[in-house]
């Protein structure tokens, strides 16, 4: 059905610095669209739509009503705008508010920008107002997120004979990759044993296996093909996009080492794009914690299950592999502002796409990003490609 | 601590399936028709961790784990606080009585939305 549309094109990306900001969100959220207004060089007025993906301004800074206050920011009035909401995956859920707006002609322009700022509350609270998406009978309990983790971790490193090492491995290609990205929250390498030997936080993972806490954002301009290419020569196109939902109580799930979501969003995807898991060139994953780049990785076709490790720890995964997963550095290193994360996602992927990633540059024309709320339970997964 | 905290049960669905926690819609689309008690049952331990960094209220470090118990409607899984220094895939536990699991009002949420009272599980003696 999507086949004689007109294409949503990709005409500008842009994000922050992430990590410790000084600025409040609305300050983020400026930032990151005026530098995608920049990169697209399109006349602001041209911008019917503004959709702003955050999770919880109101929680972390008193500040509800943010999409309002950007378009009274960046000079935006009369636009259409809406907050996004998908937790972790408000990015993702962004994207897709967007692509929704232009496929279906209710927007001719549609400005995304993600935003969170996290940094001013201390981690034991940021981790209550993330937790605080479970359900009652978890968030009784005090389970968080890197709880969730710990458990899949154990389940998943015992039911596939995987050693502790191969998640290590995650975070040292992760950070490896974020210290040629300018933007990442950490620029610094890390080796096995600094990883190995980091405090535990929710066994079997430590500190190492966890993404930071930060600060930051990133925008997309997006419009329809047809009018991209009166406007630049330097555009992508989202070749497929689609989204899924698991129940967000997460011992529900049969198996703790597949996330249905993933799988659903993926195929919903693939199936848009008419593209299979071999044709993606690299991805850009949800690795809010080490394991969740094996589950995704596997979830999304690109290993059979129970294999990602074997995977990462051959290099299949690197920047110079087969399959470079999370070239940016990923939420590992470049950081999880939550509802930038997924923003930020695809700005790698145009990023790459346009050959403008410097030092981080890998090969390919196809691109894929995985934008994770909660534990798995609401996944966007979006296809970027080249246009030849 | 407290007595106020009902004892666990799974939902059943007129289906035959049961889960945990009740959903009122089920599987099969209609309301749940019957409950079944989860207390005084023996479960296994399907994964466990040991978190460190624990949200407000919550002890540290906060031993958790995923227990499957086997009903006739299919397995029934919970999470929850194990009540032991230590424990391991495949052990086997029961419920224990009801217990303050958070300081109430430490969390986002408050006491007159989210119950702190519930029960832990508790290692099978040998």
């Amino acid at each position: 059905m999507f086949v004689h549309m007109d294409r949503v094109a990709i005409v500008g990306a842009a994000m922050t610095r992430f990590g410790k900001r000084s600025g409040w969100v609305a300050e983020l959220l400026t930032e990151a669209a005026e530098a995608t207004i920049a990169d697209a060089e399109i006349d602001r007025a041209q911008i019917d739509h503004v959709y702003v993906a955050n999770m919880a301004s109101g929680e972390f800074e008193g500040h509800a009503g943010i999409a309002n206050r950007l378009v009274h920011d960046c000079q935006l009035i009369d636009a259409y705008c809406a907050r996004i909401d998908q937790t972790s995956a408000s990015g993702g859920a962004g994207v897709y508010a967007g692509w929704q707006a232009i496929a279906s002609g209710a927007a001719s322009c549609a400005l995304v920008v993600g935003a969170e700022k996290m940094t001013h509350r201390s981690t034991a609270e940021a981790t209550d107002v993330i937790a605080s998406l479970t359900h009652p009978v978890e968030y009784q309990h005090g389970v968080t997120l890197p709880s969730f983790a710990g458990l899949a971790a154990r389940a998943y490193l015992h039911r596939y004979d995987a050693p502790r090492e191969s998640l290590a491995h995650v975070a040292v290609k992760n950070h490896r990759n974020g210290v040629d990205n300018p933007h990442a929250h950490f620029q610094s390498a890390v080796d096995l044993e600094t990883v190995l030997s980091s405090p535990m936080i929710a066994d079997p993972l430590r500190l190492y296996d966890f993404c930071p806490i930060s600060d930051g954002s990133a925008g997309l301009l997006l419009m329809s093909e047809s009018l991209a290419r009166e406007v630049t020569d330097r555009y992508v196109v989202i070749t497929g996009i689609g989204g899924g939902t698991d129940t967000h109580v997460v011992h529900e799930r049969p198996d703790p080492t597949r996330m249905g979501a993933v799988v659903t969003a993926g195929e919903r995807a693939y199936a848009m794009a008419g593209r299979r898991p071999t044709e993606v060139d690299f991805a850009e994953l949800h690795d809010m914690f080490t394991i969740l780049e094996f589950l995704q990785s596997e979830d999304l076709g690109f290993f059979e299950k129970g294999h990602a490790w074997e995977s990462t720890m051959a290099g299949v995964t690197a920047r110079d592999g087969r399959l470079p997963i999370n070239p940016s550095g990923g939420l590992k290193s470049k950081g999880h502002p939550l509802g930038a994360s997924g923003v930020a996602q695809v700005v790698e992927l145009v990023t790459q796409l346009r050959g403008e990633a410097g030092a981080r540059q890998v090969d390919g024309a196809v691109g894929l990003a995985c934008n994770v709320g909660g534990f798995g339970n609401c996944v966007t997964t979006t296809i970027v490609e080249a246009v030849s | 601590m407290s007595d106020d905290a009902p004892a666990p049960t799974a939902a059943e669905y007129a289906d035959g399936s049961v889960g945990y926690p009740m959903h009122p819609i089920g599987p099969d689309g209609h309301a749940p028709v019957g409950e079944v008690a989860l207390t005084g049952r023996a479960g296994t331990v399907e994964t466990w961790t040991e978190s460190t960094a624990t949200p407000p209220g919550v002890r540290a470090p906060n031993l958790l784990a995923i227990v499957s118990f086997d009903l006739p409607g299919g397995p029934v899984r919970m999470i929850g606080q194990v009540d032991a220094d230590a424990v391991a895939i495949g052990d086997r536990v029961h419920l224990g009585p009801p217990t303050q699991l958070r300081e109430p009002d430490s969390g986002l949420r408050p006491t007159a939305v989210q119950s702190y009272v519930g029960h832990r599980f508790v290692p099978d003696e040998d």
